[in-house]
């Protein structure tokens, strides 16, 4: 006894030090909800730049803002205070609403260096034929409704260069303008686009830009009291499913605490024996997600909210102990000879089934692995080395013989149900094998925690606005700006192509506002020394209703040009075309890459193979379609979910065989909890729900938690009834369990709710058809 | 340039347009034509613009066709020297020339605004509409008629001096501009075969 009492001192001990450890641990842990739990730990290039995107492309750092209610002018007007209130404020790179704010800055850009900018010119354009040609264009374009613009510039630019700049500029659809300001096409909402200059996976900063527009909302609203401000984006995203997210957990956790909480206090009627058996699920809490911050450095949202749910798992251990044990000190150390190896087989195949988690690329599915490994050991274990010595001798909690007889006569009867039972499950079967192919959603956007509503607000934004959503993208990339500037200039002349022959609507390109220096030099050798100019213009201009001395103006610009120093990135600042610069030239460490993204043909996807053969033999160029991208990366994940899962259950079936050395006996074993998964698999393809990886994990907790319940229904020799305490201790056990993941099921967190649904219903299953398969003893009730 | 420049110019040019056929009668008064010119619903014509631009040594040339339906719809087709779309529905100017397609609000370009809806009033016998923003002066008669609108607004006036349009009986023949810098541009209109 002494000895015993001895070991137990020293087990609270090291059980102490191990609770101040993990919460120093978790003091400096970093929590994050954002995609990162999504994405692969060793990428391809391809999704290499797809995870770059993610966090800090172009896309990553819109805003899209719309304004609802009032009327036209009032929401115009709100528009335009909104964007002057930001325009003013650093964190936002640019704040665009129609207004033509940068409009002076960007023309003089544009047309001071047009003859470095203009993809027209060449050598032949400066010919005495281009020159014809090109003027003739011109003066086509004088008796258009178009006139009027190029008329007061022709003297100085008859060949045009600044028309077909613009062009190029405005090659996006914009939205309309009414009042002056951006609206959609239905008229009935203003619309603003903003660009943070923070990436968007910084996700403290998005919220303060977007409280900082919701402030320049307030502000200017007094007015209108009847406008709305609604406000889309991947940052916003993220910061909603932040909020989301942590109001879930925290709310869950709260409630499912307090619903087993109350569960057990009906059970135990005794304070101490709730506070006792909450041990074990903190320590297994606080272990968990010690153990993902140092694996990992960060702990995602998502398995804080896993984590809450296996609070009802976790409790389980300590039901065992309190319920099986319930008489004496005596009694305990008689559980611990009886039926720990019990429990301790069943927490061996959860760790068996959970360890293959552990090995997925997909890091948001290996946090869940280990925190559930170290949850259940740690619970497990202070369950079994520390719990008991902290009893007080005279613990007891309530009798629950009376439940437990009960459940005895019902599991006597229980195999009545034999057939149904074996009805159901052929028919669970037929459903699984006829819907095999729909069983599995392997849309990444299935992952989302962004609510649906949020999702179509986004989708009518973006349509409104014509917003770029960044689908297709060609990756250039070198070893400095210049030779990426190169190859993106020799991508575009391949893209245009593309775009004569109808394959693309349009594509953007860094080059096209800063030219590489090698183009530039070209470029302005392409134009003759003045002389020489001036003898191919008079020859030009035969035939045509123009005199030449029109166009001195022309012959001054042209020789300012070849001389003119060169562009370089900073000449751009304070125009429009900077913030598209810096969108689309990364700098990444020794790497530089450019991005050009393509405009598909309204209504049609791009072809990817037209594309790769045109940009065939490219080095350093990639394109990539980001959506077929993340779907493939997400049907990886879930293909190797699946196998991984399998590997899982392999390794239980080993683990089971290496135990009991009897192949019919693992059978009898695992065969209930098969059932049990398989019938749940149907139901939910029943109610419509297409299962993503989340299921696959609530599945795996099935197999886990109901192991636990086949392992006590299996006996050796089937004459020794199962002890009626043993089935009250199984019956409290999952209905926590229940409690704990029935609650998720209401979660409107896509991946919290799918484990839920599919987590609940399974433990109850598996434990049903445990007691139903479970072979009949011989002998009536024994006693307790 | 900026973009939002170009388009009013541009729409500015649609000024250019006009026309159309209509009516019956030589009135003497400016309220017997309107009355006349408010009768036809719609009509289709050719026409031929000739622009005269100071820094041309000729007139540029170019002709398409025309299609007016009242009381909002005005659609200017060019098929020569280039295929160019112009479209006035209600507020919303559609213009189009090759691939590119611009769509823009009148009410946003009042200047352009004022002398659009004074042509198509003129097309609609939208009497009111018009003096909103031009004085008005008839001259002939029924038979040959001219109308000769002078801008109020000074928005307008900026940009165009003065809009002759000539007619016989109903219908309108030439819409000659003349722009406030001195340039100038004719359009002829030949009736095509009514769509009513």
């Amino acid at each position: 006894m002494t000895h015993t009492r001895r070991h137990g001192i020293t087990a609270i001990v090291l059980w102490l030090i191990f609770l101040l450890a993990c919460a120093g641990i978790i003091s400096r842990t970093h929590f994050t909800t954002d995609l990162s739990a999504f994405l692969p730990r060793s990428p391809t290039p391809e999704q290499q730049l797809l995870m770059d995107q993610l966090r800090d492309g172009l896309a990553s750092r819109l805003i899209l803002v719309g304004i609802e209610g009032a009327d036209a002018p009032a929401r115009a007007e709100l528009s335009k205070q909104i964007a002057q209130r930001l325009r003013a404020n650093p964190a936002f790179a640019s704040v665009n609403n129609g207004e033509p704010v940068d409009a002076e800055r960007d023309r003089a850009y544009l047309f001071d260096h047009r003859y470095l900018l203009s993809p027209a010119v060449t050598p032949e354009r400066f010919s005495e034929a281009g020159l014809h040609a090109a003027l003739g264009d011109s003066i086509d374009l004088l008796a258009s409704p178009a006139g009027l613009l190029v008329k007061s510039i022709l003297p100085r630019d008859p060949t045009g260069e600044m028309v077909l700049l613009l062009d190029q500029l405005d090659s996006g659809a914009q939205p309309n303008l009414i009042e002056g300001a951006w609206a959609s096409r239905d008229g009935a909402r203003a619309l603003m686009l903003m660009q943070t200059r923070a990436s968007g996976s910084d996700t403290d900063a998005q919220q303060r830009a977007m409280t900082a527009i919701q402030q320049a909302f307030d502000q200017a609203a007094g007015a209108s009291a009847s406008a709305r401000l609604v406000m889309t984006g991947p940052g916003v995203f993220s910061v909603t499913s932040r909020d989301t997210i942590k109001r879930q957990v925290t709310r869950l956790s709260i409630i499912s605490l307090t619903l087993i909480s109350t569960l057990l206090l009906l059970v135990y009627r005794s304070f101490s024996a709730l506070g006792l058996g909450l041990l074990p699920v903190i320590s297994g809490a606080l272990a968990g997600i010690a153990a993902v911050s140092l694996g990992f450095g960060e702990v995602h949202g998502i398995t804080l909210g896993f984590g809450t749910a296996l609070i009802g798992e976790a409790v389980d251990y300590s039901i065992y102990l309190f319920v099986q044990s319930e008489q004496n000190r005596a009694d305990r150390q008689n559980w611990l000879k009886r039926h720990w190896p019990t429990i301790r087989l069943g927490v061996l195949t959860s760790i068996a089934g959970f360890a293959s988690l552990l090995l997925s690329g997909f890091p948001g599915l290996a946090q869940l692995g280990l925190y559930a490994i170290a949850g259940l050991v740690a619970a497990a274990t202070v369950t079994r080395f520390v719990l008991p010595s902290l009893l007080p001798a005279n613990f007891r909690i309530h009798d629950v013989s009376a439940i437990g007889l009960t459940l005895s006569r019902w599991v006597k009867r229980a195999d009545a149900l034999r057939w149904p039972a074996l009805l159901v499950l052929a028919a669970a079967c037929i459903i699984v094998v006829v819907n095999r192919d729909s069983l599995w959603n392997d849309k990444i956007a299935a992952l989302s925690p962004v609510s649906q509503a949020d999702v179509e607000l986004d989708a009518r934004l973006r349509a409104d606005m014509g917003a770029p959503d960044v689908r297709y993208l060609v990756v250039v990339s070198g070893a400095n700006r210049e030779s990426v500037l190169r190859t993106s200039e020799r991508v575009s002349a391949q893209l245009q192509t593309l775009v004569e022959q109808g394959e693309l609507a349009g594509f953007e390109s860094p080059s096209r506002y800063l030219p590489s220096t090698v183009m530039q030099r070209a470029r302005q050798a392409s134009l003759p020394d003045r002389p020489e100019l001036e003898t191919r213009l008079a020859q030009a201009v035969q035939g045509l209703p123009v005199r030449a001395e029109l166009f001195t103006p022309f012959l001054d610009d042209a020789a300012t040009a070849r001389r003119q120093p060169l562009l370089q990135a900073a000449d751009l600042q304070q125009t429009s075309m900077a913030m598209a610069v810096d969108a689309l030239l990364i700098q990444q460490k020794q790497q530089w890459r450019a991005l050009l993204p393509l405009t598909a043909p309204e209504g049609v996807d791009i072809n990817a193979d037209h594309l790769r053969t045109a940009l065939d033999g490219m080095p350093d160029v990639l394109f990539v379609d980001m959506k077929a991208e993340s779907d493939r990366l997400y049907s990886g994940y879930l293909k190797e979910a699946i196998g991984l899962s399998l590997g899982g259950l392999v390794a239980i079936i080993a683990l089971l065989l290496l135990v009991f050395r009897s192949p019919v006996r693992v059978l009898r074993i695992v065969a209930p909890l098969a059932a049990a998964v398989i019938t749940v698999t149907a139901g939910l393809s029943l109610l419509g729900q297409q299962m993503i990886i989340l299921h696959l994990v609530g599945l795996l907790l099935v197999v886990a938690v109901g192991s636990n319940y086949a392992l006590f229904f299996d006996r050796p020799e089937p004459h020794t009834p199962i002890l009626p305490r043993i089935l009250a201790s199984m019956l409290f056990a999952s209905l926590t369990t229940v409690a704990g993941f029935g609650l998720l099921a209401f979660s409107n967190v896509s991946i919290l709710q799918a484990m839920g649904v599919t987590v609940a219903p399974g433990v109850i299953l598996a434990l049903m058809y445990s007691a139903i398969f479970a072979r009949q003893s011989a002998a009536g009730p024994s006693n307790v | 340039m900026t973009r939002s420049a170009y388009l009013r110019l541009a729409a500015l040019a649609v000024l250019t347009l006009f026309l159309s056929p209509t009516v019956q009668a030589a009135p003497l008064s400016i309220a017997q034509l309107m009355a006349n010119l408010a009768k036809n619903p719609q009509g289709a014509a050719s026409f031929t613009e000739k622009k005269f631009i100071s820094i041309l040594e000729q007139p540029v040339e170019s002709s398409g066709e025309l299609l007016f339906i009242a009381p909002a719809r005005l659609e200017k087709r060019t098929l020569n020297p280039r295929p160019e779309t112009m479209v006035l529905d209600g507020d919303t100017l559609t213009l189009e020339r090759g691939r590119r397609k611009h769509v823009l609000q009148l009410k946003d370009y009042p200047e352009v605004a004022g002398m659009i809806e004074s042509i198509r009033a003129t097309l609609a016998g939208d009497r009111k509409a018009l003096e909103r923003v031009y004085h008005l002066a008839l001259d002939g008669d029924s038979e040959r008629w001219t109308l000769v609108l002078t801008p109020l607004d000074a928005k307008v006036g900026k940009v165009i001096a003065r809009i002759r349009m000539a007619g016989v009986k109903d219908v309108v023949r030439s819409v000659e501009i003349l722009q406030a810098d001195g340039d100038s541009s004719l359009m002829t209109i030949e009736k095509l075969a009514s769509p009513q």
